[in-house]
């Protein structure tokens, strides 16, 4: 490896050649105010916030952008500089709406916070300003224009890191917007409606759609009956919005604000996850013994459903027809459980809380809605909008003691829990099928070759003698490779997970933001490992991890599902997909 | 589900992209075959774009960024006599604006549009190179010089008498 001396501010640097200025100047804590700018993205330099002195240049230069070189003297810092990068900010707030107080992104947005440490504190110019209706079309991912500020990193994460390309900038000049094919709305285009944009949004020119106010109309209405579940991603990663450590899970005390908002009944996902790996082990095992229908496909992940019926319809048939985890126990409690307690399906109110922005739009699918006209999940909150809602309320999060979920829908075993983690749902399928299979104990639960951070892993299982090729993606860049293969038949694989969002969804598109201070990034394989860990410690804390051991699993077999693939199964867990348009390019 | 799929480009057309899908960076030949779409039918259609961005493998979005951020690209059909004005700089200190302004009024459309008979678009151009003959307009291969905006009503009946 060949080393760059370069001086940056009268600091005598060695760096790797190839790295940028930006890179040096972090290496000696010269940190570079930056916007456009994400280190898991491909480097624009369109903001120029960034912009640095290099000697021998009469222009300033984007440190984003320029690579270091021999002898380079650079000065990050001077009144001049700084003049300049607030100036810049200056004439991105001239063309942005006066809307700070009431943005959802108050007090975590990168371009308020630059704002602020930059020292801009009135507006200079008062001309035109660019006007956009604000694309509310799609239930999953609202699209605000005139909050954009140009960087593209919504942009770059929908091609680079989901292979979607939904988006891209459209005219120019001062006509310049990010939208859809055709200036399309985003529930026209092929927006598979994951919420890695917002994500990466450093404003809130992407944002979710807010759901709170219906479920703040739900637990004010005393007819009603609000049931709540919280998905195995949420535990991993809620309480960073109280800056509880990363990677601490905090199951216990989600349960208690949920009661203390005022909710009815709270059950966890993780049981029907359960379901998912007994539902989706069966179908395996079948797929298996016909030998037709495989590679079989995992279904649990809504982003990757979406794409999957834009982007390879051709292969729909080998998807898993099992409903997601959260489905499942909607469905569940506006059956199985209405019915035990005595309750009118249409006075129970289901709140999903999800790290997903997909969900919401999974939650509309006409497939979901129950014969009667209602839906089985009446809302779905992203981990973000509960955070808002606890704090609305005034609930001391932290402090809170441990409750337990409520029966029958709450216990579930560490194969659940880790669901939400890439490779989780792989692990939990293969420690059912391997010994539905075998009708032998499982020596070692732990299958830690899929467990792994990469977007794409590969393994083969042996299972007495049967060997079962897996594959698990996250990221659908990655699905997309391994699809591929697939469809070329390269080699014949049994079992798939895709999960949209890289890491899984404890990285999904409704999980907390990083704090802009402390200068992380969403899609940070530091973080996303720490919340994955934090699902496996729960795993390996139980005594309890395989779904088919699982004694509220095994009641709810005997008081109304019958068995795994039963006719009343089928009724109420599973579901089918279509071919969708417009169709993507992959 | 999917099955062979109909296209509305002509056949030469669909060679044509077939042809620069072959070559090193397919990608780069997107303005290229923009150019021989527009050539063909004058502008390009929603569904135009949508089927380069399909055969040619490259993102509707990327297809459709490109041919807006191009002035040349024409997004909506234009008449069958494209009037152009010169909006350089000779021509606009002369009173290009007040010409322009009195096609948009004669015809009754604005700039980028076109008459609802079919006949007439306008559009405004950058200096085409002529400026002693400023104000300049252009309708299709004609070229009307000094223009004032008296002359524009003159202008108009004329091409439509000789239609």
């Amino acid at each position: 490896m060949k080393y760059i001396n370069a001086i940056i501010d009268d600091i005598n640097v060695s760096v790797e050649e190839g790295k940028t200025i930006m890179e040096a100047a972090d290496s000696i804590g010269a940190h570079v105010p930056r916007l456009c700018y994400h280190p898991f993205l491909s480097t624009e330099g369109s903001c120029r916030i960034c912009s640095v002195k290099v000697e021998g240049f009469g222009n300033l230069l984007p440190a984003c952008a320029t690579k270091i070189q021999e002898g380079m003297k650079v000065t990050t810092n001077s009144p001049e500089i700084r003049e300049t990068r607030r100036d810049l900010v200056e004439l991105l707030l001239d063309n942005h709406p006066r809307a700070c107080l009431t943005c959802e992104r108050d007090g975590n947005c990168e371009l308020q916070n630059l704002s602020y440490k930059l020292g801009v504190r009135h507006r200079v110019f008062d001309g035109a300003r660019k006007r956009f209706p604000i694309d509310f079309s799609n239930v999953s991912v609202v699209r605000d224009a005139e909050k954009c500020i140009l960087c593209r990193r919504c942009v770059r994460v929908c091609s680079e890191i989901q292979g979607v390309h939904n988006l891209s900038q459209m005219f120019r000049g001062v006509n310049t917007v990010v939208t859809p094919a055709f200036q399309a709305p985003m529930d026209e285009s092929v927006c598979i409606k994951c919420g890695q944009c917002i994500n990466v949004c450093p404003t809130a020119a992407f944002i979710e759609k807010n759901d709170t106010d219906v479920v703040w109309e739900a637990l004010k209405d005393r007819n009603k009956f609000v049931v709540v579940q919280t998905a195995p991603a949420i535990r991993a990663a809620i309480g960073e919005g109280w800056d509880i450590p990363h990677g601490t899970h905090v199951t216990g005390k989600t349960v208690a604000a949920l009661r203390r908002i005022g909710f009815d009944a709270v059950f966890d996902t993780d049981f029907t996850a359960d379901l998912t790996i007994m539902e989706e082990s069966h179908e395996f095992i079948q797929r298996i013994k016909s030998g037709e229908g495989l590679p079989l496909i995992t279904s649990c992940s809504p982003g990757w459903i979406n794409f999957v019926e834009h982007f390879y319809p051709e292969l729909l048939p080998n998807v898993s027809t099992c409903k997601s985890p959260m489905q499942m126990l909607s469905t569940l409690s506006k059956t199985y459980y209405a019915e035990k307690t005595g309750k009118d399906p249409k006075d129970i109110f289901m709140v999903a809380i999800m790290p997903c922005v997909a969900k919401k739009f999974e939650a509309k699918r006409p497939e979901h809605q129950a014969e009667a006209g209602y839906p089985y999940t009446d809302a779905v909150l992203t981990t973000r909008e509960l955070i808002w809602m606890l704090k609305a309320y005034g609930v001391d999060f932290p402090n809170l003691p441990d409750e337990d979920f409520d029966n029958p829908m709450g216990i579930a075993s560490g194969a659940g829990d880790i669901f939400g983690s890439t490779g989780g749902v792989m692990e939990a399928a293969l420690r059912t099928s391997y010994e539905l299979i075998t009708g032998e104990s499982i020596e070692n639960l732990e299958f830690k070759n899929v467990r792994a951070i990469e977007g794409l892993k590969e393994a083969t299982i042996d299972i007495k003698g049967t060997q079962i090729n897996v594959a698990v993606a996250n990221g659908l860049n990655n699905a997309k490779t391994i699809l591929e293969k697939v469809k070329k038949g390269d080699k014949q694989y049994h079992l798939i997970e895709i999960m949209a969002c890289p890491g899984g969804c404890v990285a999904g598109g409704g999980q907390p933001l990083s704090h802009v201070e402390k200068y992380i990034y969403p899609l940070d394989k530091e973080i996303i490992k720490l919340r994955q860990q934090a699902l496996y410690n729960i795993d390996s804390g139980k005594t309890l991890r395989k779904s088919h051991e699982n004694p509220a699993i095994k009641q709810i077999y005997n008081e109304y599902l019958e068995k795994p693939g039963s006719h009343i199964s089928h009724e109420l867990l599973h579901t089918s997909y279509q071919a969708k348009s417009p169709r993507g390019i992959k | 589900m999917c099955c062979e799929v109909k296209y509305t480009l002509e056949n030469d057309i669909i060679e044509y992209i077939e042809e620069c899908k072959k070559e090193e960076h397919p990608e780069s030949y997107l303005i290229a075959v923009l150019h021989k779409v527009q050539g063909r039918y004058g502008f390009l259609s929603e569904i135009h774009i949508d089927e380069v961005a399909h055969i040619l493998e490259v993102p509707t979005a990327t297809v459709y960024g490109v041919a807006t951020f191009y002035h040349y690209f024409k997004l909506k059909p234009r008449g069958k006599y494209s009037v152009s004005v010169c909006l350089g700089t000779a021509c606009f200190v002369k009173g290009a604006d007040s010409v322009l302004g009195a096609f948009k009024s004669e015809l009754g459309i604005e700039m980028g549009e076109t008459t609802s008979d079919g006949l007439f678009s306008i559009e405004g151009t950058r200096c085409i190179g002529v400026c002693a003959l400023a104000p300049v307009v252009t309708i299709n291969e004609r070229v009307f010089s000094n223009v004032s905006p008296g002359q524009v009503p003159k202008i108009l009946h004329d091409i439509k008498d000789t239609d």
